[in-house]
């Protein structure tokens, strides 16, 4: 269980990172939802994993997961979305001003379509 | 309490009133800052009689005890001494400068900064804490750079400041981290601890460091070679400022330095070769160069450097006797020094010129100052009967003591009278070629005598100096026994301080350097002219002028190199960056991973492992079609929440779950308003080298993951699972963690979700576009009935979860979430604008009352005399209900639902509602 988590976010997050290199707004807003993804994960598992052992006090309970990072996550999720939906914002106002979604603004477009 | 007082008069009324006066002209603005400068005076003189008994004074209060940071003062003899150099030549400097300035300047600016270093200065020589004494000494940095470039528009001024300013705030840093490795041998930053620590100081290994990076900070002040080239730089100053600054205070700071920690740091080999050895270059090679100089200022400066090596030779000397005449010469060339830059500045002032080749046979048009600046001058050149003589004759004599130093011993005696007939010659040269030897040539105007109360400071300077030569036993005796006695730090061996000792070798030495100074002179005159005589560049300041150009340009390629507005370079070293640190520490100590005995893999986890693996790659190889990326990353955002689940985490399931839905659809609604299409556009080798950084990113993450989940836990979370129940009225944890035990992180962080949700709101308004066309169109009919059907219900279980969140998986995050997708669907169903008619919501009203609520929850402890946010529970008993668990952080998290709610559907109504206001397409002009 250990190494399926350790792999998948290896993967998550080399596929963020490599989006969030893209020269569009659009693929690097993508990129970063999956790094969000990645770290919130990544944080949540140093809790270790557990399984059936939710932390809701019962009395039967023999041991429960670890609640910090839970906590810390939970709100990272939410604060994940504020921070999406201000940079698409970013990117669609971007875009509506220069005309152009590249991320280092019209002229650097413009060059590039040159280059090709 | 008088100490501080006298250092916060001039810092606090000095520079507020010189400014408030100046409104009522120039005479009540000097009248303001000399009454401030005068109460200060008064102030000192009236602790002086115990200071002279033996009994300095010393206050303190603690400041920042635990850096070692006291509010404490000394006054001794030393410091006395000082203080009343700084005083007193500072009235005299408010006086003159009134007359010397022009009605165009600001004078009130001018004696604002004048109060601040006076400030400053007298901090450097009263306080008693190293620390204290720092501050004090970069702020007379400061206010020097700003009262040298004074007058701002001049290039010249400017650039003197600059250089000032660089060299004394640099060697200030090397003297602060002198000062530190001194407080951290002797346990403390106070003077008289440091003192007491003197053996342990020097035993230490770090003395010599020390050593010398206090020394740095002394020679940078006090311009000793080779870091002399900042003081003729400095000229550009308006001449009360270089009579003040660069001849009794400023200048003197480092070798006030030197004297207060020589019962510290003196009495070493090392101390004694490297200063005593800077000071005899410094004053051997000020002197020649002084000869040279055509402007007088540039005379006068390099004179002073001269001087400055001298004092510091002094100092340098594991002798009591050198320790006296220092002190004397401190204070000898303070008075004739100043007396002979305000000549210069009388001389600017009525001629407009101080360049000496054009100056000429003024004695006829200025007796009076000639005859003030020809004492001041014989003072400086060491003629009997002036107080110049009194101490360079003591030098002499300790120059000749120094047959312990070897190499050093055979050559400051000859190195020395040279240097005392340079001074002479300089001197003669001064006095001739500017008050003698014909007529001025090309002045602008026919020179006269100044206003009567111009001169009226270099004659009370010129009498001290008279004063103090012909009767030194009744005037400056005493101070000087007290200030020595400190710089020595012990009772002092018995002296004679008078103009006449009989036939010695110092009596021969003086009158060698008098007979010998008027013949170079004459010499210099004759054969080379010195009229004509072209200054050589200065190399100094040259290397500094160029390596500071060199590092300028280093930084401007550096910053053009590395923010060139490129996002993507940017997030590329970012990456790298982050790569790199998180490498280093594997690439150190090896990687290893634990042995915790692992969790056993099941068929679930295996098919949720697979699915992430695939819809990620699958996000990045079809990224260019861009609606397929956004439902494969929202797939990768189920598998997480999958995890989630599996992993005893239900809260953060859920939450998953219900941002993921808000966020595919934030998504899809802002990508109609974007290409659909991503252009091919990324070269191959561009393409590799953010797959390489990726992948390298990616390897980094997972084996520290790794390396993480195979070690052992441990954990502080205990005393969460311990005391929920107790404590926050809650059985489940991770909402009573966020609403209670840390409620104020959460009460932070539903702010920045406001403030993000009005950030977009403002971003995007007044912005016009249209959507796609595929977003016409209504939705289907099933839908839109079914969806309002099921509002009520999905708002029932909101209220559910939000009610259950403290004992049960759910709190006001994720019923805020839930609600939020409840409202979207109604949206998606009936419409934007039908919804919007029919809800009529203002979102920002919504989260501002969420936050409100979260806040004046956590204020009502304050009526309960309880710390913010402290929160209570209980379990009263309703009629019908029955018992009811209640805590007030229930209607906290009720702000956190209210603020999730509305920073939510703000986020998506505004991206939504864009565009839908005018018909214009916008084209894509790529």
């Amino acid at each position: 269980m250990e190494f399926l988590l350790a792999s998948a976010l290896g993967v998550t997050t080399a596929c963020g990172v490599y989006l969030l290199l893209r020269g569009r707004t659009f693929p690097v807003v993508l990129g970063l939802s999956l790094l969000s993804y990645a770290v919130n994960v990544f944080i949540f598992a140093m809790g270790r994993l557990a399984v059936n052992a939710p932390p809701v006090i019962a009395p039967n309970a023999a041991t429960y997961s670890d609640p910090l990072p839970q906590a810390l996550v939970l709100t990272a999720i939410v604060i994940g979305f504020g921070m999406t939906g201000f940079v698409m914002a970013l990117a669609v106002r971007a875009r509506h001003e220069t005309g152009s979604d590249h991320v280092d603004g019209a002229a650097a477009a413009h060059e590039k379509a040159h280059v090709r | 309490m008088t100490l501080p007082i006298i250092i916060l008069l001039p810092l606090l009324a000095g520079t507020v009133l010189a400014l408030a006066a100046a409104r009522f002209g120039r005479n009540a603005a000097a009248w303001a800052v000399a009454a401030v400068a005068g109460a200060s005076l008064a102030l000192t003189l009236l602790e002086m009689p115990a200071v002279l008994a033996g009994r300095p004074l010393i206050v303190s209060w603690e400041w920042l005890p635990s850096i070692g940071l006291n509010f404490s003062f000394r006054l001794d003899g030393l410091g006395l001494m000082f203080a009343l150099l700084i005083l007193g030549i500072g009235l005299l400097i408010i006086l003159y400068a009134r007359y010397y300035l022009s009605p165009a300047d600001s004078i009130g600016k001018f004696y604002s900064l004048l109060m601040l270093f006076m400030a400053a200065m007298l901090g450097i020589v009263l306080t008693e804490n190293l620390l204290l004494l720092f501050a004090f000494w970069e702020l007379t940095s400061l206010s020097s750079f700003l009262l040298i470039g004074y007058w701002s528009h001049s290039a010249e001024a400017r650039r003197g400041a600059r250089m000032a300013l660089a060299v004394t705030g640099g060697g200030g840093l090397a003297m602060l981290a002198g000062f530190l490795l001194i407080g951290n041998i002797a346990g403390s930053y106070e003077l008289s601890a440091v003192l007491d620590a003197r053996q342990a100081i020097h035993d230490h290994p770090h003395y010599t460091l020390a050593l010398v990076l206090v020394l740095i900070g002394a020679f940078t002040k006090s311009a000793q070679f080779p870091f002399h080239f900042w003081l003729p730089e400095a000229m550009a100053a308006p001449t009360p400022v270089s009579a003040y600054l660069h001849s009794a205070t400023m200048v003197k700071a480092g070798v006030f330095l030197l004297a207060r920690l020589y019962p510290v740091l003196g009495g070493s080999i090392e101390f004694e070769y490297i200063v005593s050895t800077v000071g005899l270059v410094t004053l051997v090679f000020g002197a020649y160069v002084a000869m040279f100089k055509h402007d007088i200022k540039g005379l006068l400066a390099y004179s002073t450097i001269s001087h400055l090596g001298l004092i510091t030779f002094l100092l340098g000397l594991d002798s009591p006797l050198s320790a006296v005449a220092a002190v004397f010469h401190i204070v000898n060339h303070a008075t004739f020094k100043a007396s002979l830059f305000m000549a210069a500045g009388i001389i600017d002032h009525e001629c407009g010129t101080r360049d000496m080749r054009k100056l000429n046979g003024l004695w006829k048009y200025m007796p009076h100052t000639a005859t003030l600046a020809m004492v001041a001058a014989a003072s400086m050149a060491g003629v009997p009967l002036f107080n110049g003589f009194l101490s360079k004759e003591m030098f002499f004599a300790e120059a000749l003591e120094l047959n312990h130093l070897a190499l050093l011993g055979h050559v400051a005696p000859v190195a020395v009278t040279f240097g005392g007939i340079f001074s002479v010659a300089y001197s003669l040269r001064f006095i001739h070629d500017v008050f003698f030897g014909g007529e001025p040539s090309g002045l602008a105007r026919i020179p006269h005598e100044p206003p009567r109360y111009m001169k009226m400071p270099v004659e009370v300077l010129v009498v001290v100096c008279i004063a103090v030569g012909v009767l030194p036993a009744y005037t400056v005796m005493p101070l000087l026994a007290v200030a020595a006695r400190d710089v020595v730090g012990g009772p002092l061996p018995p002296y004679d301080i008078a103009i006449w000792h009989g036939f010695t070798l110092p009596l021969l030495m003086s009158a060698i350097a008098i007979v010998g100074g008027v013949i170079m002179y004459w010499l210099l005159q004759r054969k080379f002219n010195l009229q004509l005589h072209a200054p050589a560049s200065l190399n100094a300041r040259l290397l500094f002028q160029n390596s500071h150009d060199g590092l300028v340009r280093l930084a401007a390629a550096l910053t053009a190199g590395l923010q060139n507005g490129s996002l993507q370079r940017y997030l590329a070293l970012l990456v790298t960056s982050i790569i790199a640190l998180g490498a280093w520490p594997f690439l150190q100590n090896g990687y290893h991973a634990g042995n915790a005995a692992l969790t056993p893999a099941n068929g679930l986890a295996a098919a949720v492992w697979a699915m992430t693996l695939v819809a990620a790659a699958a996000s990045v190889l079809l990224h260019r079609e861009r609606f397929t990326a956004v439902i494969l990353v929202g797939v990768v955002g189920l598998a997480a929440a999958l995890t989630f689940a599996c992993f005893s985490a239900p809260d953060l399931a859920l939450t998953q779950f219900s941002v993921e839905v808000v966020t595919t659809v934030l998504l899809l609604v802002a990508l109609a308003l974007l290409p659909q299409t991503d252009p091919a556009e990324s070269r191959p080798a561009r393409k590799f080298r953010d797959a390489v950084l990726a992948l390298a990113a990616g390897a980094g993450v997972a084996a520290l993951a790794w390396a993480v989940l195979t070690r052992p836990h441990e954990t502080i979370s205990w005393f969460y699972l311990g005391e929920s129940v107790p404590a926050g009225g809650g059985s489940n944890v991770v909402n009573v963690i966020l609403v209670d035990f840390r409620g104020f992180d959460t009460f932070g962080e539903i702010i920045v979700l406001g403030i993000a949700a009005v950030g977009v709101f403002a971003l995007m308004d007044g912005m016009r576009a249209t959507r796609a066309a595929q977003a016409a169109g209504s939705a289907p009919l099933l839908l839109s009935v079914a969806a309002r059907a099921l509002l009520p219900f999905a708002l029932l279980v909101t209220a559910f979860i939000f009610l259950r969140g403290h004992n049960l998986p759910g709190g006001g995050f994720i019923a805020g979430l839930v609600t939020a997708v409840a409202l979207v669907m109604q949206y998606m169903a009936d419409g934007f604008s039908a919804t919007t008619r029919r809800l009529r919501p203002d979102y920002t009203r919504v989260i501002g009352w969420g936050i409100m609520t979260a806040g004046v929850t956590g204020v009502a402890s304050w009526v309960f005399r309880a710390p913010f946010l402290t929160s209570t529970h209980g379990h009263p008993r309703l009629p019908v209900v029955g018992e009811v668990p209640l805590a007030s952080a229930a209607v906290f998290d009720l702000g956190v639902y209210l603020a999730v709610v509305g920073a939510t559907l703000l986020t998506l109504s505004v991206i939504t509602g864009a565009g839908r206001h005018a018909p214009a397409p916008a084209q894509e002009k790529v």
